[in-house]
């Protein structure tokens, strides 16, 4: 089994969990086939030899997230939904121009890239994907967006306390 | 097209993942980690944002007793 197999299956893999997240009618099978999804792209991740990337995923996203998703569908204990009926010819239409857009996309930077990667000795290298190598950037280079994003952190949590807070029923 | 408001909030992570994939992409093509330490900073914006927009889909259940974002559309009630 040799190892581009393995990518592309895994890549197919990918693509059908995420587009039965949206195709699904029911939203805790989309919620489900999410948690696949993210699965899938860790297991991307590490082919890729980001390690640090791939577990972070699974925690921050499977792990935390999926769990806020399934909390919030158990509140809002949806059934399987009726939406008004999009005929066939809108959908197919909607494919095929979200088709050429994406190709639009592609061809106007497929030549951006005009050069190799200028180190070839770094392009080899298979250690920046470990945690004390990211962690050196992270903190040298990026250590103004870490401190800032502990204070986005901190807004999000009042801001999420506050709007899920019940109001006190004033008699 | 999708009209409920969970589906919506689902989709925005799947789009913010498939970012963050091209970012590793790159970021082993090229040999350098700072696509990775951007991965990190993207993660950490969508859960703020997961974390928020699901709250305030929370409170607006309580209002309109719907999911549906076509009835989203009053400003006051």
């Amino acid at each position: 089994m040799s190892l581009a197999l393995i990518i592309t299956i895994l890549g197919g893999l990918t693509i059908g969990s995420a587009l039965m997240v949206v195709i699904s009618k029911h939203p805790v099978r989309s919620v489900l086939f999410l948690v696949l999804t993210f699965f899938l792209i860790s297991a991307n991740y590490i082919m890729l030899n980001a390690q640090f990337v791939a577990v972070v995923n699974i925690i921050v996203y499977a792990g935390a997230i999926m769990v806020l998703f399934l909390f919030v569908l158990m509140l809002l204990n949806l059934k399987k939904e009726n939406e008004p009926q999009t005929s066939m010819f809108t959908k197919l239409t909607a494919v095929i121009s979200g088709g050429i857009l994406l190709l639009v996309f592609t061809m106007a930077v497929k030549d951006g890239i005009v050069v190799a990667p200028v180190d070839e000795l770094a392009a080899t290298d298979n250690q920046i994907g470990l945690v004390g190598n990211l962690g050196n950037l992270l903190f040298t280079k990026y250590v103004l967006p870490f401190e800032v994003s502990s204070v986005l952190f901190i807004a999000s949590m009042v801001g999420a306390v506050l709007l899920a807070k019940r109001e006190k029923q004033t008699n | 097209m999708r009209r409920n408001a969970i589906i919506l909030l689902m989709c925005i992570e799947l789009m913010l993942n498939a970012v963050n994939l091209l970012l590793v992409a790159f970021s082993t093509y090229f040999g350098k980690g700072d696509g990775q330490v951007f991965v990190f900073f993207i993660m950490v914006v969508a859960a703020a944002e997961a974390t928020v927009g699901l709250s305030i889909l929370i409170m607006a259940y309580r209002n309109l007793r719907t999911t549906d974002i076509g009835l989203f559309n009053k400003l006051n009630g």
